[in-house]
């Protein structure tokens, strides 16, 4: 019975392919039918088919090895998942269309042959799903390490003072890292007055201020002084509306200005050299 | 009149949502501030919805009025419901151990400000804001 598919679909191959590449050029939404050269598209099919046939021919059951060998090779080809599923429905229809033309399917051994498609396609199929999510969940758990590692680290600038510049939107999360590192660092650093720059936090809404006012209190607890930095002016009109209290602390417009009234809190001043 | 919406889930689905307000906003011609106004109009009602519904919508249309273009934002969820309204909108009110400016707050961003809601049965909260 299998004997018999396998033997139809590798003796009509040349004609699947055709017919498969002619259906998946008709696709929309994948470039990769239209813009490749030809050899290559017959190429990559050709391989595609192989593939897809690889794991029929053994038993009933695919064997595991081959698919995780097909979906590595598939997923390499770079194509969306949509698009992925559409070449399988694609390929096994032509093939089972291809078959009942031969008159190797009938009436007869429908049944027989439909459960060895599900056998076969169906496995394939999940294990290109799974592929694929286990590579997204990659690049997000990735990318959500990268931007733990942007996030929020106290750079001493001068003697007692330091500065915390936050870019980026504030979550819970990234909420305690700042608060960690900013207590951290005020000990470690022997910090007097350390400076939040909130220059590049897109939205300060109440959760935000929150955690602002908060990081502030425990920094006094440790024996500093913190300041907010960075407030653009439409974050100030943002902030009143929304009725936030930030009386208890110093803030200013910008980090320079921030960087004059620290030192000036710390008995220091900039000032210009004369030349003699 | 156009109209699109974000599902609140996560906590980053509050980042989709205002940065959907904020380029509707930008596309209907608001200025920087009444920008960052609505963007965190629409973060304060998102983050109710996750920290008090669990799950819900933020949704943002452009709406005329006699010849007025402005922005509406839609809140719904299918929580708890507020039990009460009047407590809700006083500053300094939270439940959460927040700062209770945020419904308040809104009020204050939006130029219009409705909310419906029932013990038990959800609630939703549609803001307006309005271009002079």
């Amino acid at each position: 019975m299998n004997k018999i598919t396998v033997e139809g679909i590798r003796q009509n191959m040349d004609e699947i392919i055709e017919r498969w590449i002619k259906t998946m050029k008709e696709e929309k939404g994948e470039r990769f039918f239209h813009f490749m050269p030809d050899h290559l598209i017959e190429k990559t099919s050709r391989e595609f088919a192989e593939l897809m046939t690889s794991n029929i021919d053994e038993s009933d059951a695919a064997s595991t090895e081959k698919i995780n060998d097909f979906t590595e090779k598939v997923v390499r080809f770079g194509w969306a998942i949509k698009f992925v599923n559409k070449a399988i429905d694609n390929f096994s229809d032509i093939v089972f269309e291809l078959l009942e033309e031969k008159h190797i399917i009938n009436d007869a051994n429908f049944k027989s042959f439909n459960q060895l498609f599900k056998n076969w396609i169906n496995p394939l199929r999940e294990s290109i799903i799974d592929a694929y999510s286990t590579e997204w969940e990659r690049t997000v758990s990735l990318q959500k390490i990268a931007l733990q590692e942007l996030s929020a680290s106290l750079i001493p600038v001068f003697e007692k003072i330091s500065v915390m510049p936050l870019v980026g939107t504030i979550d819970t999360e990234r909420a305690k890292l700042i608060m960690e590192n900013l207590l951290e660092g005020v000990v470690s650093q022997r910090a007097e007055v350390v400076l939040l720059d909130i220059t590049g936090v897109p939205v300060v809404d109440t959760m935000v201020a929150h955690h602002i006012i908060q990081a502030a209190d425990a920094v006094r607890l440790v024996g500093a002084k913190c300041m907010l930095v960075g407030i653009r002016p439409e974050i100030a009109q943002t902030i009143v509306a929304l009725g936030i209290n930030l009386h208890e602390f110093t803030t200013k417009s910008t980090l320079q200005k921030g960087m004059q009234a620290a030192l000036g809190l710390t008995n220091r001043a900039i000032v210009e050299v004369e030349e003699q | 009149m156009k109209r699109s919406s974000v599902e609140i889930i996560t906590e980053w689905d509050i980042v989709a949502a205002r940065q959907l307000g904020r380029n509707e906003a930008k596309k209907a011609g608001f200025g920087t501030v009444d920008q960052a106004r609505i963007t965190t109009a629409i973060s304060e009602l998102a983050r109710n919805i996750y920290l008090y519904a669990g799950k819900g919508r933020i949704e943002i249309e452009r709406v005329t009025d006699g010849g007025k273009d402005g922005i509406k934002v839609v809140a719904s969820d299918e929580g708890p419901g507020i039990p009460d309204l009047r407590k809700v909108m006083e500053d300094g009110f939270s439940t959460s151990g927040g700062l209770g400016a945020g419904m308040p707050g809104v009020k204050r961003l939006m130029d219009e400000f409705k909310v419906i809601s029932e013990p038990n049965n959800g609630t939703t909260i549609t803001a307006t804001k309005w271009l002079h």
